[in-house]
């Protein structure tokens, strides 16, 4: 069985591997996530087959108790929670990786690394910067968790010397992690932990809610460096493997989501936008912006020939999805041309929007990504922006000297008209004024996002 | 007499010598020996890290390419699927329970096992509500 194992867990890699492929479209994803449960299965049953692994029981109660909980989890949660979700897993996985580096540092011999206070110094260093890479994805994780959540204040906490003090704790890391190569006590091991869990925080604090999706990335990153960190520690391929593709996929999803802001990704790790920093860009001085009733926004719809929905978090917030697809249906019904309109970093993580309109029924072939839509808004009648800000925000275009300035925007100020649904006057998350309120093509339907939906549906019907 | 009594004793301390220089050779052979073991397992060891490092960047190119062709309607339930896959550090949790005879890292590791099996389950589960949404047109 032992010759046998590293071929099972090969296997299990190339199965991972083709868990990821299948995501390329909706069709094949269902198939890639088998890929994916089988890849795990094999990858636990191989373990569990090992010679040196006894006492099931134990095993069975963990996954039990773990599984039950995942489960329940999983089943229960709200979709538009699906981004506090995702963070509370990754802090589960930094924490049970810090929980198998602490095991291995106190038995390295039943992993073949050593004997306790003798361990290998290239498996000292490869354990160190697992459980610290673990230790900062546990805490950070927590706290965007909390930040989503709205435990949390989503404002960036900022305070002198900041910056400062992580260079420093990440120096007397590093020096710590030195000492315990020198001299492999566990006293340097915990204090590594220990500074880890607390860089965690500090790094995560100054970040903003509206840059949440880089962080959820972010910590899906590290979540897969600290699983290939303990892969090199036990000298097992397939966690190295799997560390790799899920380390690479946050990379990405991360570079993605920078670029969705026209952000450097170190401006937002450095954190403090969203704060009070970004001044009033253009002085709107005394111009008015229009104000409609939902019977106005009915009647423009009914009348119209295309209309495109662009929605954003305020939608997931007020929990306007379903309103939205009724809409939508009652528009196509009277032969009005629907189609939604997503940007990148729309929402709390990436491809926040297609899940909320997924779970609207709304069908996936009229869902489009920026790039494919973005000439139509010429051609088209009336833009019902839902929700949405800073994403359509013409400043990016033309102000210089707006902070949002280079960032990709929706261009729904070249439709008919734009119906903009918006709790309040009040500016978006980056803290400037849009302009497009004021347009003369432009009428605010101030109102919750849900309640201004069924409005305009009670209107038509 | 009295020279075969010396030559007796001369004869008994020479192989008291070779006694003890054999034993020296011996802890001798047993010390190179065991360094040469040493530097054996160290040399195996370091020949893991590089065919670590082989496979590790290997699996970041092939995730590089794969998670680029992922579309972006699905970078949410690609986040539940690595979410799910990442606890395949339970391979690691599991060895620390089955074999470990140590106290401390059983516990560890049983601990291991539960965080990893809830994101494990919980995972796949999301991903698959998640998935199970997207449709087409009817």
């Amino acid at each position: 069985m032992l010759t046998l194992a590293p071929l099972a867990y090969l296997v299990a890699a190339v199965c991972f591997i083709m868990a990821l492929r299948g995501l390329s479209h909706p069709e094949t994803a269902r198939s890639g996530l088998t890929f994916g449960m089988v890849g795990m299965a094999i990858a636990i049953v191989v373990t569990l087959m090992l010679p040196q692994v006894t006492g099931f029981g134990m095993i069975a109660l963990g996954v039990a108790i773990g599984g039950g909980i995942g489960a329940i989890i999983a089943k229960k949660i709200q979709m538009t929670s699906l981004p506090q979700l995702v963070a509370a897993f990754h802090s589960l996985v930094g924490l049970a990786a810090v929980f198998v580096a602490a095991a291995a540092f106190y038995d390295p011999a039943s992993y073949g690394i050593g004997t306790f206070g003798d361990i290998k110094l290239a498996s000292l260093i490869e354990m160190s910067l697992g459980a610290a890479i673990g230790a900062i994805t546990f805490t950070g994780s927590i706290i965007a968790w909390g930040k989503l959540q709205g435990t949390i204040s989503g404002k960036p906490v900022t305070f002198n010397g900041q910056h400062m003090l992580n260079a420093i704790l990440g120096g007397v890391m590093l020096l710590f992690i030195i000492l315990l190569c020198g001299t492999g006590s566990a006293f340097y091991f915990w204090c590594i932990v220990l500074i880890a869990l607390a860089l965690g925080v500090l790094m995560i604090i100054p970040i903003g809610g509206a840059d949440m999706p880089v962080i959820v990335s972010m910590l899906n990153s590290y979540s897969g460096w600290a699983a290939a960190g303990i892969g090199f520690t036990l000298h097992n391929n397939l966690l190295i493997v799997t560390g790799a593709l899920v380390g690479a996929s946050g990379a990405i999803l991360s570079y993605i989501m920078c670029k969705g802001m026209n952000r450097s990704f170190f401006s937002v790790i450095l954190g403090g936008f969203g704060g009070e920093s970004a001044g009033a860009a253009e002085d709107m001085g005394d111009r008015v912006a229009k104000r409609g009733a939902a019977e106005d926004a009915a009647y423009l719809m009914q009348n119209a020939s295309s209309v495109i929905i662009v929605p954003g978090y305020g939608m997931a917030v007020a929990q306007a999805q379903h309103a939205v697809r009724e809409l939508a249906d009652l528009l196509k019904k009277e032969g009005v041309n629907v189609k939604y309109a997503i940007h990148p970093v729309a929402g709390r993580m990436p491809g926040h929007m297609n899940v909320l309109l997924a779970e609207a029924n709304v069908p996936y072939d009229e869902v489009f990504e920026l790039e494919d839509i973005n000439r139509d808004f010429a051609q088209t009648d009336v833009v019902y922006v839902i929700g949405a800000n800073d994403i359509t925000n013409p400043a990016a275009k033309r102000d210089t000297t707006s902070p949002i300035y280079g960032m990709p925007i929706l261009d729904v100020e070249n439709a008919g008209t734009v119906l903009f649904v918006k709790r309040s006057m009040g500016s978006g998350y980056a803290g400037i004024d849009n302009p497009l309120f004021y347009g003369d093509n432009t009428m605010m339907l101030l109102d919750d996002a849900k309640k201004m939906t069924e409005d305009i549906i009670k209107a038509m019907e | 007499m009295e020279d075969d009594k010396d030559l007796t004793q001369k004869a008994a301390d020479l192989a008291n010598q070779l006694k003890e220089l054999s034993n020296e050779a011996a802890t001798l052979a047993v010390e190179t020996g065991n360094a040469i073991a040493e530097k054996a397992a160290a040399g195996g060891h370091d020949a893991f890290l590089i065919n670590g490092l082989t496979v590790f960047v290997l699996a970041c190119f092939v995730g590089y390419y794969v998670v680029w062709r992922v579309t972006p309607a699905l970078h949410s339930p690609l986040m539940g699927i690595t979410n799910a896959i990442s606890s395949v550090i339970i391979v690691g949790a599991v060895l620390a329970v089955g074999a470990s005879e140590v106290g401390f890292s059983k516990m560890m590791g049983f601990l291991a096992v539960i965080l990893a099996s809830i994101n494990i389950f919980g995972g796949f589960i999301v991903t698959h509500r998640m998935l199970s949404m997207f449709k087409k047109k009817a």
